[in-house]
């Protein structure tokens, strides 16, 4: 048996100083470099505008576009008519949007916990799921007239299909140490699901959520663009038809920012729900 | 060392013994494979006893009839004089890893077998002795942290008073410090051994290392594969407590490479 030799870190007579170098471009802060590239954007249009590359008619100049933004945006305060428009819009997607959840959690569970489900019934949702879910707006209009029904219908019908898959994949998300942590503790299939397989899938089914959130926003507005609706949709159609084409840009943006709100209460929800998840795609936390 | 050559119920007169198994066989029929073949064993009160073999030797098998998790295809498995014919709550299992939930706070975590058993107030009734096995296992303070601020060895320990909480008379153990660094597994394993020996608990380890089950049993079955069959008992006659210095020492070396031997005898088959 040879003794253990050991010796002490030796320490160093003079220090070694480098330092690291981060390059210019990964040090501007995340304000200055979004209003640089807005800047860019706006820029780059008023020079195509001004220099006559397109036509008024098909593409407005920044500041036509602006005025008309004003425009909008008081007709919204003031309450008048496009107020009553947002809100029908407004109407459509918090109805198609909690009809979706519903129906799309329902099926979700179904698809996910069951074989059945899984053998008989998730066959048919990705059939119909390739299909061209627009196509049905006609349909739906035949079916449930031109009011706001057929608009929500449309709207959820869009929306379903990527909460059944986020569900459904939730539940498959369990780790087989948890399933069988579960079995030893005797739980029952309903325990399982609501105690364990559920929660863990949170974060799948809130991306679900979330894509279905985007697909509610467009199923919304081309209901309105085809079944004669009374929302920000038809006042686009209504626009581009006059080829008032800062109208239709102004009022794309108010629809983005409905959009981007319906995203962002998603979001929110998740942070609170699901508040051991660290890193959410889309919702940058930290 | 004392090596036995068959599987005899070598359960010695004053002690009481706990679980028994005896010629328990298991054939999956889907592919008929014999997984287990002839296994009987019996876990004294209080004892310590592993399980070693090569992979697909069959011990994950043995393990989860025990667990009352798959059923025995022969054969009797008796625990506190009652057939296992499910998962019971006088059975405390423990995984690789330790599976604490990231919604639950630490102690709801341990709290979880009673929930599932006896619901929502018998849960909250069970904080409190939740908290005196937080204690013993050094986690004091730690009840209200989420589980994703405990590192590896807090989580097994968390981990340690969940399979503890529902007082259960035998312990199974499926390699539960094999996913920790080396430092703390040794650490972890002496500190198994101290809880074991506060709670006076009958524990059954099923592990990978030769070291850790002779520093850790009083019996250490070793399994052979082909199928998997108990074929041979040592006995661990090192003195209690246990110290990782012993690891050192001729005589536990003696005892590895005679278990080593066994194993390797069983590559060969």
């Amino acid at each position: 048996m040879s003794e253990v030799t050991s010796n002490a870190v030796p320490t160093s007579a003079e220090e070694t100083i480098w330092v690291e170098h981060e390059s210019l471009i990964d040090r501007i802060p995340r304000s200055v470099s979004m209003t640089f590239v807005f800047a860019v954007f706006v820029g780059a249009w008023q020079l195509s505008t001004n220099l006559g590359l397109v036509s008024p008619i098909i593409l407005p100049t920044p500041a036509e576009t602006f005025n008309d933004l004003v425009f909008v945006g008081k007709n919204l305060l003031s309450g008048d008519y496009m107020l009553g428009a947002l809100w029908i819009t407004v109407k459509e997607v918090i109805f198609g949007f909690a009809l979706a959840i519903t129906i799309g959690f329902l099926l979700g569970v179904l698809v996910g916990e069951t074989a059945f489900g899984e053998r008989a019934i998730m066959p048919y949702l990705v059939a119909i799921d390739t299909m061209p879910k627009v196509a049905f707006a006609p349909l739906f209009v035949a079916w449930l007239g031109f009011g706001i029904e057929s608009k929500v219908a449309l709207a959820a019908f869009i929306a379903t299909f990527p909460i059944v898959v986020g569900t459904a994949a939730g539940l498959h998300a369990a780790d087989e140490n948890a399933r069988m942590l579960f079995m030893t503790m005797g739980a029952s299939r309903m325990q399982t699901l609501i105690k364990m397989k559920l929660p863990m899938g949170l974060p799948q089914i809130f991306t679900g959520l979330k894509i279905g959130a985007v697909g509610v926003m467009a199923g919304a507005i081309t209901g309105e663009f085809l079944g004669g609706g009374k929302g920000i949709g038809e006042l686009i159609r209504v626009a581009a038809s006059q080829l008032h084409t800062p109208r239709v840009f102004s009022l794309i943006l108010y629809l983005s920012l409905l959009g981007l709100a319906l995203y962002a209460l998603v979001t929110w929800t998740q942070r609170r729900v699901v508040f051991w998840q660290k890193n959410t795609v889309g919702g940058d936390r930290e | 060392m004392n090596a036995l050559a068959a599987v005899p119920d070598f359960s010695t007169m004053n002690e009481e013994a706990v679980y028994e198994l005896a010629n328990v066989g298991k054939t999956y029929a889907r592919n008929k494979v014999v997984a287990l073949e002839g296994a009987s064993l019996t876990l004294n009160k209080g004892s310590f006893s592993s399980v070693i073999g090569s992979s697909g030797c069959g011990k994950s098998t043995l393990l989860k009839i025990m667990a009352g998790l798959i059923p025995p295809s022969t054969g009797r498995v008796i625990l506190q004089d009652q057939p296992v014919t499910g998962p019971r709550r006088d059975i405390g299992m423990m995984f690789q890893h330790a599976t604490l939930f990231p919604w639950r706070t630490t102690v709801e975590n341990i709290v979880l077998p009673i929930e599932i058993r006896d619901g929502r107030a018998a849960a909250e009734t069970a904080k409190a002795r939740a908290h005196d096995l937080l204690d013993v296992v050094g986690l004091k303070g730690f009840e209200n942290v989420y589980p994703n601020e405990l590192s590896g060895g807090m989580a097994q320990r968390a981990s340690i008073c969940r399979m503890l909480i529902t007082e259960p008379a035998v312990l199974l153990l499926d390699e539960p410090f094999s996913a920790l660094d080396e430092l703390s597994r040794d650490m972890m394993n002496m500190e198994l051994q101290r809880i074991c020996t506060e709670q006076n608990a009958t524990a059954f380890l099923v592990t990978h290392s030769i070291a850790e089950a002779v520093i850790l049993s009083d019996h250490i079955y070793v399994m052979k594969p082909r199928p998997g069959r108990l074929a041979e008992v040592v006995t661990v006659d090192l003195p209690r407590p246990r110290t990782l210095d012993m690891m050192t020492t001729p005589k536990f070396g003696a005892i590895v490479d005679y278990i080593r031997a066994l194993l390797d005898k069983g590559e060969d088959l």
